[in-house]
């Protein structure tokens, strides 16, 4: 790890790793809202950071002037030796179009409500397993001991891995996402050992030798054009999957509990208005949205009076967006009954998150689980509450004690 | 009459309308959403109707009300 140091000024300097960001973002966003709007930073090599919903939407929008080639900032920029656009190296997340359209459509029908909706039976068994496992127990941490292996084993179970795996998947994401302040000598190092390639190229080599009804094979068996995906192209589909579908709707799982570990009344009306768990739902991914994501300037030019350069980094901060009062009326208050709510916890335009369903389904179904279980718990202990640092934000650890 | 109707070169797939109305909705295998008998609201459902409009992040359906 390199030591960043210490951010004394957000609008331009700004690092998305700082502590104060990690354990408290919104003030920052909220006061650059105001203030700013557009922040910048000479760190990462130069990057922009738009807050209003209107500016992040507008980005999010525009493929011509921001690729997705990389959408995770880091010290290590994509190099020669990266696949250029418009595939990029996990497509479609890292791809622009026209290739993006192709290689999200083929995605899609696997993850549609109705597929997603087969899977929903398991992940109600998944839930109520880790649940009897703390049957006993006054504190459990619902991060480590309920949330994160949601959809870790969802997603295993999708793509026909051993559930035996889960382990070796949550070093993985951890390598991908959380060390983002390593030195671009470090991350390289890392990735370069080759470790998940060869553990994929396991995975693919035994779907070849004997097929299954899940989502590796149906990825070797997808045709683009007629032709068979390029390998490259699976195994960096399969890693979009473990990184876009895991630590981020463990994330949404363990703040939506650590949000009800706190307000007493929230959990009581979820406990005795189950209707009220769809907007319920909503309202946790509007508030404690964990995705920001990340664009590279595909050409210079003028952002609102911010002189973007190409190769300039933007973080596109979708939390910010929920969280802005232009948008969302009181939008610093969790309102379980929130009836109209636009959020964008899940993108915006064609980048949409795929595994949307995915995540609404496991997101509901492990509050349900867990409301039944238990319905009044507190924090045991705020200050051992901790929050991932980079652009998936959500608690990793968070002590409850059962009432 | 209240009609609604989805653009479909607005809607990515967000899923909202279909998950609030399905009785006003539907999705495509490729979960793009499109309005169902002709976008006519049964009476009953305007309230639904007016949520999945309000629900929709990329703002692609809308509601017209004729006589």
């Amino acid at each position: 790890m390199t030591d960043h140091p210490r951010v004394q000024d957000f609008a331009t300097d700004f690092d998305h790793t700082d502590p104060q960001w990690v354990a408290d973002p919104y003030p920052i966003w909220d006061h650059l809202r105001r203030e700013c709007p557009v922040a910048h930073t000479d760190r990462y090599g130069g990057a922009w950071l738009p807050v209003r919903h209107d500016d992040v939407a507008e980005v999010a929008y525009d493929t011509e002037h921001f690729t997705s080639r990389t959408v995770v900032v880091s010290e290590l920029r994509p190099g020669d030796d990266d696949l250029p656009a418009p595939i990029g190296v996990a497509p479609p997340i890292t791809s622009d179009p026209p290739f993006h359209a192709m290689a999200r459509r083929l995605l899609l029908p696997a993850f549609s409500p109705k597929p997603i909706a087969a899977f929903e039976p398991f992940t109600r068994a998944l839930c109520k397993e880790l649940l009897d496992a703390t049957a006993g127990k006054d504190v459990i941490d619902a991060a480590v001991e309920y949330a994160q292996d949601i959809p870790l084993r969802v997603i295993v179970r999708m793509l026909g891995f051993p559930q035996a795996d889960a382990d070796v998947f949550r070093r993985f994401i951890r390598l991908i996402l959380e060390d983002v302040d390593a030195s671009a000598e470090q991350r390289q190092a890392q990735i370069n050992e080759g470790e998940l390639d060869a553990y994929l190229e396991a995975r693919i080599n035994e779907h070849l030798a004997e097929p299954q009804d899940d989502l590796t094979t149906f990825l070797l068996e997808a045709e683009l054009d007629g032709n068979k995906l390029l390998p490259e192209h699976v195994e960096g589909t399969m890693v979009l999957l473990m990184v876009a579908g895991i630590d981020t709707t463990w994330s949404a799982i363990g703040a939506s509990l650590w949000h009800l570990a706190q307000n007493p009344n929230d959990r009581k009306r979820l406990a005795t208005e189950p209707e009220l768990m769809d907007t319920a739902v909503e309202e946790f991914l509007r508030a404690y949205a964990p995705v920001t994501m990340a664009r590279l300037v595909a050409k210079d030019f003028d952002f609102h009076g911010c002189p973007m350069k190409e190769g300039d980094w933007l973080l596109l901060p979708f939390p910010a967006a929920n969280r802005d009062p232009e948008a969302f009326p009181d939008a610093d208050q969790v309102k379980l009954d929130r009836v109209e709510n636009r959020h964008a916890a899940f993108g915006l335009g064609i980048h949409r998150c795929l595994g949307s369903n995915l995540a609404r389904m496991e997101l509901r179904v492990a509050l349900e689980e867990w409301m039944n279980r238990y319905p009044d718990f507190e924090l045991a202990d705020p200050a051992a509450v901790t929050w991932s640092a980079g652009q998936v934000r959500g608690p990793r650890n968070i002590p409850v004690r059962i009432l | 009459m209240i009609r609604v109707h989805v653009d479909p070169e607005k809607c990515q797939g967000h899923n909202r309308c279909y998950a609030i109305a399905p009785e006003l909705f539907d999705v495509d295998d490729f979960g793009q959403a499109h309005e169902r008998h002709d976008g006519i609201v049964p009476a009953g459902l305007e309230d639904k109707a007016r949520r999945a409009v309000a629900n929709c992040p990329e703002y692609a359906i809308s509601l017209s009300i004729s006589e």
